[in-house]
């Protein structure tokens, strides 16, 4: 039974994120829906999960309810197994300790390339954008999964500025750009999941979200979409999962 | 004082030697701790985002107009809003820059920048850390394996790709940063300047060790015997110090781990204010809570004794289980 109106984009968004995760992983990840989807996996299937923060945290578990306004404040450090310093932790990501990095994203293309930086041209911007803060390094140096909303003006055929780089400009460009490791795993939106074809690194739909059709993805996406010829529909998400996220965040912090 | 992109090793030893380093008192007054920055001066500041930032030497240095100060923060949040809305600083060297992720873009931030009134260099996270780290080690660089590929390299040709002598691999220089001054907050320490830090250390080991003047405020003073006792705790050394400030409260309305968590409702009232007009709305909170009190103290009553005691019950909380 699909209830489209059971659950909010942002809290699917978050339960289909939460199941790229495996149990036994160690992840690295960023404030928001990538900090929650990442405790919820390690409170429902993935107790053996060990969450990363950039503020300098490994092992965290983020109490239900408590949930950190940034990646550097002290409730992200809350039952951690250590605390060290946010380069140390930075570094974990470049050594090869960390097999996901999990961030969001404001504005992604085909190539998985993500910006965070400016809207428009860079030297006369439209809109100054925070920045790459730990972005540009988990995304250099791990593989990766993008939780983000799913819009037109965010899924472009070349973002504006590459903050965070995904696969450059597709084939081995990455590689030959002097990041060997790494890349764009998966993409999840409330509208379906994105992987990478292996020879031109462009996205491509790996599954549809429940009660989301071909045309819905490719209307509001900004470039020609691939589509998995094994074209899978997720299951939506289960009453644990959601219980279990709203018990995390009952103010709706992140899910809104 | 910022024309090398790095200071010479000789300039940097040269002003290190300078630097009286015996174990001595450093107590001042806030007022009295403005005077080690100057006019142009490069500020290091330690703490992350809304954690140990520190908030009342920010206060002072803008309650002392200075002007044209660089400043350089892992992340930067409305610490940074303050700084170039008040006009000390026109240029910040960091890696991500809003007030919080909260409340979406600063506008405070988006004014001065898009305007061309002030400049934000933008590093990867790492990128400041390494930067730093190669200020403390003493060399000018530190090698990196981020930042490559990607549009916030081409910003910043201050940093060299080079193949690696040994493996031939592409790999980004960071040049060392060494600023004038660093303005760290820390939980205690004693009147020497010996630190300790409670939680996450964000990068301030090494941006005491990078700069050429520390500045410490402090929750309080303790014992030089304290200190003693257990030296494990020191994170930074005496020597690297030339300012104590004892300021409880010297990072509200930010938090200070395991003392308080941030001030949210002043937070969120100073965001809406200033987002709703990033020049006036500025300006009046500037002149309500930075140019008006009479002290820090006053600062915090204006936060108010509910909201403040509301924190340290939430900071302290850290210590319950």
């Amino acid at each position: 039974m699909i209830e489209p109106h059971r659950y909010t984009a942002n809290e699917i968004l978050t339960v289909l994120s939460a199941r790229q995760l495996r149990d036994g992983q160690v992840v690295f990840a960023g404030v928001g829906v990538p900090l929650l989807a990442a405790t919820l996996a390690q409170r429902t299937r993935c107790p053996g999960l060990t969450i990363l923060f950039e503020g300098g945290v490994i092992g965290a578990f983020v109490e239900p309810g408590k949930l950190p306004p940034s990646t550097n404040d002290q409730r992200c450090t809350k039952r951690a197994n250590m605390v060290l310093g946010s380069a140390e932790v930075l570094l974990l990501l470049q050594r090869g300790y960390v097999d996901v990095g999990f961030m969001g994203g404001a504005q992604i293309d085909q190539y998985g390339n993500l910006n965070s930086s400016f809207i428009g041209d860079s030297l006369h911007p439209k809109t100054r954008l925070p920045g790459t803060g730990g972005g540009n390094d988990i995304s250099s140096l791990a593989n990766m999964i993008v939780a983000m909303k799913h819009e037109k003006r965010r899924f472009v055929e070349h973002v504006d500025f590459i903050t965070s780089p995904g696969f450059i400009s597709g084939g081995d460009s990455r590689a030959q750009s002097g990041l060997p490791t790494g890349g764009m795993f998966r993409v999840v939106t409330e509208l379906a999941v994105f992987s990478f074809e292996d020879a031109e690194r462009r996205m491509k739909v790996a599954a549809l979200n429940p009660g989301v059709s071909r045309d819905e993805v490719q209307d509001k996406t900004g470039f020609e979409l691939i589509f998995d010829d094994d074209l899978a529909v997720t299951e939506p998400p289960s009453e644990n999962e959601l219980a279990t996220l709203r018990m995390l965040d009952p103010e709706h912090l992140f899910t809104a | 004082m910022n024309e090398a992109v790095v200071k010479p090793y000789l300039q940097l030893r040269e002003e290190l030697s300078r630097r009286d380093r015996s174990l001595r008192e450093k107590v001042v007054t806030l007022e009295d701790a403005t005077s080690f920055v100057q006019d142009g001066m490069s500020v290091g500041l330690g703490g992350s985002t809304m954690s140990r930032t520190p908030m009342a030497m920010i206060w002072a240095l803008i309650r002392a107009r200075k002007k044209h100060l660089t400043c350089s923060r892992s992340i930067v949040s409305t610490d940074g809003d303050l700084l170039l809305g008040s006009g000390i600083c026109d240029h910040m060297i960091t890696s991500w820059f809003a007030q919080g992720i909260l409340w979406g873009l600063s506008k405070v931030m988006r004014h001065h920048v898009e305007k061309g009134g002030a400049r934000y260099d933008e590093w990867s996270h790492m990128a400041v850390g390494m930067r730093f780290r190669a200020g403390a080690m003493g060399v000018p660089f530190m090698p990196i394996r981020s930042m490559l590929g990607s549009d916030v390299l081409k910003q910043r040709p201050e940093a060299k790709e080079i193949d690696c002598p040994f493996t031939g691999e592409k790999l980004l220089l960071v040049p060392a940063l060494n600023p004038d001054v660093a303005l760290i907050h820390v939980q205690r320490c004693d009147a020497y300047g010996n630190a300790q830090i409670d939680g996450l250390q964000f990068m301030d080991i090494d941006l005491a060790m990078a700069a050429n003047r520390v500045i410490l405020t402090t929750e309080r003073i303790v014992s030089n015997d304290q200190i003693r006792r257990a030296p494990d705790l020191t994170k930074i050394p005496f020597f690297c110090v030339d300012a104590v400030v004892e300021v409880p409260y010297g990072c509200a309305p930010h938090e200070c781990y395991g003392a308080y968590e941030p001030m949210m409702q002043h937070m969120e009232a100073y965001v809406s204010q200033v987002n709703g007009d990033p020049v006036g709305g500025l300006e009046a909170y500037l002149g309500r809570y930075v140019y008006g009190p009479k002290s820090w103290t006053e600062f915090l009553e204006l936060i108010g004794m509910d909201e403040v005691l509301d924190a340290t019950r939430r900071g302290r909380s850290i210590y319950d289980d």
